[in-house]
This record gives structure tokens, sequence and C-alpha cells, in this order.
């Protein structure tokens, strides 16, 4: 007794160790995916009691030969169909590890079944049929295992037993594929001679297939490794939400993620992307487990920092030092589209990519790949369903993003169009937009800011007010200059801390070497400047008001990229906006600046900025 | 990472991603182990904390320790409880118990039909209040657009073709042949108004992770799991009309965890204790492609 309880622990011990790998089956339909798999199943004994003697039943009565495949179309609809219609999950356990088996369909009408079955695996076992050969989903198959990630893959050559066993057709495929995957990075670790009907080289090696002496298809799979990377590599997290439950007293602002590459410590100085702001973790924070001192990837991880500065869903945060995801507006991908209407260049779509989401549309198609082929052509303006582009693509605003080669997780996205996610995408390049150059001074900038030891939320204690930067514009002569006095005013007399500054007063100081040149020749430069004017008085922990002429998407855009986005409150005086600025107010109110003011002050109250007296 | 770290930080993702994309969110707790894993998952979630309400559909025929536990556990936690029933049907009496109707009708009256007139409002719902300690009726039904469900792949065959996210029409049904694609951990978020939405953080879950998961966090569980003396335990909680204990002399979760990897239960599917499985072929899809979770 003492001895079964001996190995009893043993085992349990061992199986605390146990590692579970992914795999997704694909291949051309017909050739046999289901069967390969239902014969491991039965083979290993890893059927639920019963299923198969239920299967050979339910066959028997309705007159159907029994076939391996129907153990795996669990569905009523399926089996009448005779296809797999969905990636059904199979959990299946070796003496080596468990395995989730994902049972991808092999119909074209369905690819966007497959690419949800391989979009979670670690590796894929390719089913080619040893007398049909390589077919068009073969070909597509393994060209999206590779877009999706994958990287090695285990071929099976299916259907041996209608060969005679012989070994032509198997090198025959083996010489096929092994030259089409040779086009793009996906490796075949082995190719496996097989008859899924008839048992062989399944979990049994062959006794009709002499020639071949390699492994079965459950050693190639417990002979898999999967990918596991350093904790060295550079930290990548992207905010999945900040929290602040103040339920109970809970007084925690904690930002949220998953870790996608590298490793998280209490004391790490971080960066924040697109912002580029510092600041240092001060608590890692989760439920149940000993106080954590550091976290590596895979964890879905909560912290709380040591400065509170802005940040949102969809920003990165990286490690100081580490290298920076870029940033921009502009980027070049390779899509594997899937939607019912074709990508067009000029459409506009959702993009999501870690935890942001953007608007962006189709700039450029540079090239079309036929998947089945990988033919290529260029010229062309859309992308339909089951093809793949090289498209370049225009977000509407900046987002933190990394190569796909480099950061997998931080450089893919999907596209979504009218609620469906249409197509997905791996980014090839990361392209200049107009504010790169002004981007990476701004980074520099935060580099290089000197602080001393008031932090901004000291300052926003003793002002009792939180720093913004209030922008009125409009048409001449609407009383912005009037509306922006009045309002500082105000704001003075309830003891704010509040500057107005005026356009007009920098362009004739700070800026007065630019007005050698026409204003329009330097116009940038002079906002720039502005801009970093306003920063000082915001990191002062001041409300700055500013009034400037009809100000552009363009002008604001430049702002946005010097001051922090969320600081900044846009105000359009007069009836109608006529520049193409998306603001956030507009007054109308004619002479009655008393009642704009009262607007703005709620408006301010509204956000938080000023409390209500 | 070992493979029940994995699971949980991918849970957790998903979790936190309904959470951030879906407002009027909902979780179903059943009381159940699985439902439980998944309330205790949101707890680490949200560092904590539960931003959400909890929702229970009572048939009036679950076990009595059943509703003892969920009271218990709502008080600890602190936790927004909604129970929802088919009143009308219980007081027609048009229940299997009754032997009105047969099992599948029942589960379809007093779970499926029950859920939706819940989560759309039309029902009505009662409220844990943790000041007097009653359920108190809600006054306010908005509708709920999504619920949090804590199905596994593993239980059946339909269940294994769920995804993470899948959108019920406003019928509640479920297009099975014709489900969105989820590239990597990007999920269907976007939604037409009128959607609801289910989503799974479980999918991948077995029986045994959820076990082995309740003894590495030390989760509470109802009694009616262990054998207390009499050779029978339930593996699997639901009516008590409908659901049977198992032989089993397991007394606690070691002995539970050791059943399933080694012993008797390591090939015999969870749900064999459920006879609205057996009714009929399919009987389980039936009821799910009209909304049953």
């Amino acid at each position: 007794v003492k001895k079964n309880q001996s190995d009893k622990k043993a085992k349990m011990t061992h199986e605390k160790t146990r590692q579970r790998v992914n795999v997704v089956f694909v291949g051309h339909v017909d050739h046999g995916k289901s069967t390969v798999l239902g014969r491991l199943l039965v083979d290993t004994n890893s059927l639920p009691k019963g299923k198969l003697e239920q299967v050979q039943e339910r066959c028997k009565r309705s007159g159907k030969p029994f076939e391996y495949a129907y153990l795996i179309d669990a569905l009523k609809d399926e089996q009448s169909q005779n296809i797999t219609i969905d990636s059904a999950r199979i959990f299946f356990r070796s003496q080596k590890r468990d395995y989730i088996i994902i049972d991808a369909p092999g119909h074209i009408e369905f690819l966007k079944n497959m690419v949800t079955g391989a979009s979670h695996a670690d590796t894929a076992i390719m089913v080619i049929d040893a007398q049909a050969g390589v077919e068009e989903n073969t070909r597509r198959h393994g060209y999206l295992l590779w877009m999706l990630g994958i990287r090695k893959i285990i071929v099976v050559i299916n259907k041996l037993d209608l060969t005679g066993f012989n070994r032509k057709n198997f090198d025959h495929v083996v010489k096929d594929f092994s030259g089409f995957i040779k086009n793009f990075g996906i490796e075949a670790l082995c190719y496996i001679p097989v008859s899924a009907r008839e048992g062989d080289n399944v979990v049994q090696h062959s006794t009709n297939i002499p020639w071949y002496d390699g492994m079965t298809i459950l050693e190639a799979l417990d002979s898999f490794v999967a990918l596991k990377h350093s904790e060295d590599r550079p930290l990548r997290l992207p905010v999945q939400d900040i929290y602040k439950f103040s339920a109970y007293g809970d007084d925690r602002r904690i930002v949220a993620g998953t870790l996608s590459s590298g490793k998280i410590c209490v004391g790490d100085e971080l960066a924040i992307y697109p912002s580029g702001k510092r600041t240092r973790v001060k608590t890692l924070e989760a439920f149940n487990t000993p106080a954590l001192n550091c976290v590596a990837e895979g964890r879905s991880i909560g912290f709380t920092m040591t400065e509170q500065i802005y940040i949102q869903r969809g920003n990165i945060v990286t490690r100081v030092g580490d290298t920076p995801p870029n940033v921009s507006t502009r980027l070049r991908a390779s899509i594997f589209w899937l939607g019912k209407e074709p990508l067009k260049v000029g459409n506009s779509y959702s993009l999501k990519l870690g935890c942001t989401k953007e608007r962006v549309k189709a700039e450029a198609i540079n090239l079309v790949i036929n998947t089945s082929d990988l033919s290529q052509q260029d010229g062309k303006d859309v992308i339909r369903a089951r093809e793949v582009g090289d498209v370049t693509l225009r977000l509407a605003h900046p987002i933190a993003f990394d190569l796909a080669d480099n950061f997998p997780m931080t450089g893919r996205f999907v596209l979504i169009d009218d609620y469906e996610i249409c197509g997905g995408g791996i980014v090839l390049e990361a392209l200049q937009d107009d504010a790169t150059e002004l981007r990476d001074e701004v980074y520099l900038r935060n580099e290089k800011w000197i602080k001393g030891t008031v932090t901004p939320e000291q300052r926003a204690e003793t002002f009792n007010q939180r720093p913004a930067l209030i922008i009125i514009t409009g048409k001449k002569g609407m009383g912005r200059k009037r509306l922006a006095a009045l309002l500082e005013r105000q704001l003075f007399e309830d003891r704010k801390v509040v500057y107005y500054l005026g356009i007009g007063t920098v362009l004739y100081g700070v800026n007065a070497d630019l007005k050698k040149a026409p204003l329009h020749d330097n116009w940038q430069e002079n906002v720039r400047r502005f801009g970093e004017i306003c920063e000082l008085f915001l990191d002062a922990g001041m409300i700055l008001i500013v009034t400037a002429v009809e100000l552009t998407q363009a002008d604001l855009s430049i702002l946005k990229t010097v001051v922090d986005t969320e600081k900044i409150t846009t105000i359009w005086l007069g009836k109608k906006v006529t520049t193409d600025l998306e603001c956030d107010m507009r007054l109308d109110n004619g002479d009655h600046l008393e009642e704009d003011a009262i607007m703005i002050r709620a408006s301010l109250q509204k956000q938080g900025i000023i409390y209500s007296p | 990472m070992d493979y029940l770290d994995e699971l949980e930080n991918f849970s957790i993702y998903i979790i936190r991603e309904a959470y951030a994309n879906i407002k009027n969110l909902g979780m179903l707790w059943s009381m159940g182990k699985d439902s439980t894993v998944l309330l205790w998952l949101a707890r680490k979630a949200f560092v904590g904390h539960v931003p959400f309400p909890l929702i229970h559909i009572d048939t009036h025929f679950k076990i009595p320790e059943m509703i003892q536990y969920r009271d218990r556990l709502v008080r600890e936690m602190k936790l927004n409880m909604l129970v929802g029933a088919n009143e009308d049907a219980l007081a027609a009496k048009t229940t299997f118990p009754d032997g009105a109707v047969d099992r599948i009708t029942c589960c379809s009256l007093l779970k499926t039909q029950a859920l939706t007139a819940t989560l759309n409002g039309t029902g009505r719902r009662l409220r844990y209040d943790h000041d007097t300690n009653l359920y108190e009726d809600e006054p306010a039904r908005d509708p709920f657009n999504a619920v949090i469900v804590g199905i596994r792949a593993d239980e059946e065959g339909s269940r294994s073709k769920e995804r993470y996210f899948s959108a019920r029409d406003q019928q509640s049904e479920w297009g099975i042949a014709d489900q969105p694609p989820e590239f990597w951990n990007q999920f269907k978020t976007d939604f037409a108004p009128g959607t609801s939405i289910r989503i799974h953080p479980l999918l991948d879950w077995t029986e045994l992770n959820i076990w082995e998961y309740i003894k590495r966090e030390n989760i509470p569980t109802v009694s009616l799991y262990y054998n207390h003396g009499d050779g029978k335990r339930y593996r699997s909680l639901g009516c008590y009309p409908c659901t049977f204990p198992v032989e089993s002399p397991a007394r606690n979760v070691d002995e539970i965890i050791a059943e399933l990897r080694v012993g008797k239960f390591a090939n015999i599917a969870e749900r064999s204790g459920r006879a609205q499985d057996k009714d009929d072929e399919g009987g389980l899809e039936t009821l799910r492609r009209q909304g049953y979770m």
C-alpha cells in the first residue's frame, strides 16, 4: 500500500510541472484531418468512455460505414454535411503532456474558422493526401500559419494505404510542399507517411511502411518544443484599463494589462507611449498572491505609479532604456482579408492593436498576393476576401506599435468594418508622418526635463485645481480675447492659479527671431514654441487660457504632440467652425460673453479641473 | 508559468477585455465549481473587486445547500447579487418535477426563458441588500448587453466550438455556422445595437484544471461535491430532480483531483449525471441554440 501511495505522489508532483501545447490541424478539405485526429484519440485511449461505441452504434443504425472523423464532428448538422464547419477544441493527454487540439475546417468557406483555430496554436499538423498532393488550401493554410505567427509545423502525408504504401507519392508531396514553404518562414519539423484509417504511424510505428524509420505523429507532437521568450527582452505591456475602485475605502489607481514581452519590477522607471511620459512602478497589484516584486511575460497584472501621469487604454508601457515602440500615424502591413466587401483604397476602418483602437484609412495597396499560389499583382486598389495585401495605412491619431517580427503581440492588429473583424494584419514597417521629428524632440525633452521635488499631485492639492489648457479660437472679431480676459478674471477671483496668454504675446517675444520671414513660412515652428511655453505653465500646475485665430486641426495636432492631450480643451467662438478643427465645445451666445464664461466653468467642473464651490 | 498560470492569466485578460469594452455587463453564477472559479478570476482581474452584478437564475429546484452557499459568499465577498426566475411557469407548475412537461421543456422554461427575461429586463430581478441581508425587488431593470459565462469546451460538442466572445441575436439565437473570426487576442468587441453577447473565459479549462485551480487558490466550494461517508458525491450541480450524485469515495479536493487524473473518472464525461443531456440526441445542442448556457 505504501509503495502505491508514493507512486501516486510521484505522479502528482510530475503532473504539477506539466505543460500544455496547443496544436491546430489544418489542410485541404477531404485530406483526412478529422480522421487523423480521431485515430490519434482512439489509439491513445483518450476518448470518453463509451464514445467510440456510441458513434459506431449510431452509424450502424443509420446504415453508414463508421468513420473516425465522426468522433470529432459531434454536432448533428456537421455529420450530415460531413465537413468540419468550425474549430472544435479537443483535449488530449499523452504520457508526456497535455494538448488542446484544434480541428480547423479545410473547406474554403470556413477560412475564418481556420484562422480562429490557428490563432492560439503553438504548432500545426498539416495533413496532405498522398494521392491528391498539395492543393489550393494546403498552400493557403501553410501561408496563413506563417502570418498567424506559427514557425514550426509537422507535416502528415495521409492515405498511404490508397497508394499501396509506396514511396513515390510521398516523396513527390515532400518535394512539392517543402519547395512551397521555402518561400516564407515556415519550417517542417518532419514529414510523416501515414494511413490514418489503418493506424499506420499515428501512434504505432507502421509495418506497412518499412522505408520510413522516423517519428509517429504522437512522437513528433511530444518532441515539439514550444518557443519561450527570455525575460530579458524589452518590456511591452499594453494598457488594458485603469482601475480606481473606490468601494470599501480602496484608493489605489491601478494600471492593468498583460505583459506581452519582458518583465516589470517594483521601482522600474517606465516610459509610456505614445506620450513618452515617465514614471516609476510603486507596487505590483494582484489578488490572493503574496507581495510581488517582479512579474514576466504572459502575466496579467496591475501596477500603481509613484507619479500619477496621464495614461489610457491602448498605451504601451516599456522600461526606460528598453527599445521603445514605434509611434506614428502611418505604417505598412501585410493584411489577410476576410471581409464580405473588399478592402478598398480610401476606405476607413477601425484598427485594433494590442488594446488600442483607432480609425484608420487604407492609403495605398502596394501589392496583392494570392494565398493559394503566392502569385503577386501590383496596381490594384482592392483586396478581396482570402487575399493578402501589402498595404499602407494612415491612422487618425498616432499610436504606439511594434514590428511583428520583433514583438508579435504588439505588431499584430485586426481591421473592423461595420462591427465585424474583417482582416488581420502584421506590421512590416513604421512609416514617417508629419510629426515624427517633433515627436522625437518631445521624447528627448521629456527625458532631459529637470524635475524638482514638488510633484504634480502636491501642486494640484495646494492649488485646489488640475492643470489645463483652454484654447479659445474662432474668426476674428468674435470676442475671443475679451472672453479669455473675463474667464481669467473670474477664475482668479475664485482663487485659481490662472493665466491668459495670447499667441501674439509669443509671436513678438520668444518668436521674435522668426519674424524675419513671412509668418506662414514659419507657422509650424511658431505653434511648436507656443506649445512648449504652454507645457511650462501646465507643469507649474496652472490653468492656462490661450487665444488664437481660426485654429486648424494641423495646429492642434502640433499642440497635442507637445502638450498632454488630456489637458487640452478647445472652444470655438461663433456660429460656424470655419476650419477643419474638431473642437470640444462651440459657443455662440453673441455678445453675452458672461454666459460663455459660465459654460466654460461648468465644463471645467465637469472635467474635475476645478471643483464646485 | 505552468499551464494553470497560463489558463489563469489568459482568462483574466478576457474578463478585463469584456469590462473595458462592454457596458451593462454581468456574470452568471450558478454556484457550481466552474462559475465559482470564474467569480474568483474576476476578483483576480479587478484586484479584489467584482465591478459588475452576478446573476443567478433560480429554478427553485436547486439543492438547498447551494442557496445557503450563495448567500454566504455574497455577504463575505460583498457581491452585487441579482436573482431571476420564471415565476409564471413556477406558479402554473408547468415543470418536469410537477409532471407537466418533459425535462428539456422544463430546462427551456426555468433556465433559458428565465435567463432571457432576466437579462433583457422584462423579468423580475431581486437584488441582495447588504444592509437588510434580504433580496429586494430591483425597480430599475436596464437590459444587460453581455454576460460572462463559465462554460468549458470539454463539456460537450457544441461548447467545444464556442468563441471567447460570442454574439447572440435579439432572440438569443446562436448562429453557430457563421461565427466571426478571432485573430490572436483580438476578440469581437463591436456589436450592432441590440446584440447580446456571451463571454467565455473558461473555454480552454478542463474539469481537472478547475479542481487543480480550486486547490491552488483554496477557493470555497459547495459541500455537495464531496463524499460525506455514503460513498456518493455530486460531480456536476444542477436541479435536484435531474442531477444525480455519482458513486465516489472522494472526500476532498485532493481526492477529486486524483480521481480525475488517474482514477475512475479519468475517461468518463462530467455531465453523465445530468439527465437532460440524454433525453434526445443533441438535446443540449438544441437547448444551447435557443440560449441555454
